[in-house]
């Protein structure tokens, strides 16, 4: 066995066992640390499979971007050093059993088929790549970059719409903030207190 | 780099996408489905960036599919913790089964 066969298989036990982790552990902070390493794990795969670019790419999306973007929500909306609730017995069971049946299925179809893998050497020029990615031509990809950066631009204007409040919500605060205490002939009433969120 | 064949990258490929599937199975934390849908994501680059290295190496197509997969899950991501930061707002919870409603 070769040492590039070596460093394969270390990497693969490394992104399965990081993943499994991710998905079995009931501390939610722990596991996006461990979705963390899985994704390193992968970004070293690519960098095996000789594509620095993808791998640059991944490390900077994945691990820069939307794992931050994870922790941060888990800090924003969760306990994160609370367990969660135990999953039941019968649905780790079913969904174990149907997980493994799919595994088994698909990875034996895989097996069946015979590859026969093209002895071309394979290498990935980053200028190449910006070549094709905004070459108007047959194998060109300008379309679907065009179309990925207006998904880019609505998925922007999305999240500040959903994050903005409402004009009626804004209104309805500066009232219940205004007319607090309410004052009808010389008695003080009030009418509405802000609601206190007990924390338990 | 020749002496592994394709079938072993595509057995990790499948089962960190079938990782992912039992994650979105048991998991009922909005936050911790999220993550498993990034996982199975991730097993898709991976098969397709294997395909393009051994049967087609003279071309980029699979290296273009995993960069816009890459963008998309990114644009995913994002809006996908807006919907789950707003949800918890106005639920004061992240479970999927106290979401029952789509109008608040």
């Amino acid at each position: 066995m070769e040492a590039s066969a070596i460093i394969f298989y270390a990497i693969a036990a490394f992104i399965l066992g990081a993943g499994v982790l991710a998905v079995t552990t009931r501390k939610i902070f722990r596991s996006a640390i461990w979705l963390l390493f899985s994704l390193v794990g992968i970004a070293a795969m690519y960098f095996w499979m000789q594509v620095e670019f993808i791998a640059a790419v991944q490390i900077i999306v994945y691990v820069g971007g939307i794992v931050v973007l994870i922790i941060f929500s888990i800090f924003l909306t969760q306990n994160s050093g609370k367990e969660m609730p135990k999953t039941n017995w019968r649905k780790i069971l079913f969904s174990t059993l149907a997980t493994l049946f799919g595994f088994g299925f698909s990875y034996n179809l895989i097996n069946e088929y015979s590859f026969t893998p093209s002895t071309q050497a394979f290498n990935v020029p980053i200028k190449e790549i910006g070549r094709q990615m905004l070459s108007p031509t047959d194998h060109g990809y300008v379309l679907p970059f065009e179309v990925v950066s207006m998904l880019l631009l609505a998925a922007m204007i999305g999240c500040i719409v959903i994050a903005m409040k409402s004009p009626e919500q804004k209104a309805a605060e500066a009232s219940v903030t205004e007319t607090e205490v309410h004052t009808t002939g010389g008695t003080v009433t009030i009418i509405s207190k802000p609601e206190i969120v007990e924390e338990v | 780099m020749a002496s592994i064949p394709l079938s072993h990258i595509l057995f990790v490929s499948t089962a960190l996408f079938f990782i992912g599937m039992y994650g979105l199975f048991t998991r009922r934390n909005m936050i911790t489905m999220l993550m498993s849908i990034e996982l199975i994501l991730n097993s898709v680059n991976i098969n397709f960036v294997a395909f393009n290295k051994y049967l087609y190496p003279e071309k980029l197509d699979g290296i273009f599919f995993t960069i816009f997969i890459i963008t998309i899950a990114a644009a995913e991501a994002a809006v996908a913790i807006a919907i789950i930061i707003n949800l918890y707002r106005s639920h004061k919870s992240i479970d999927v089964e106290d979401a029952t409603e789509l109008k608040w």
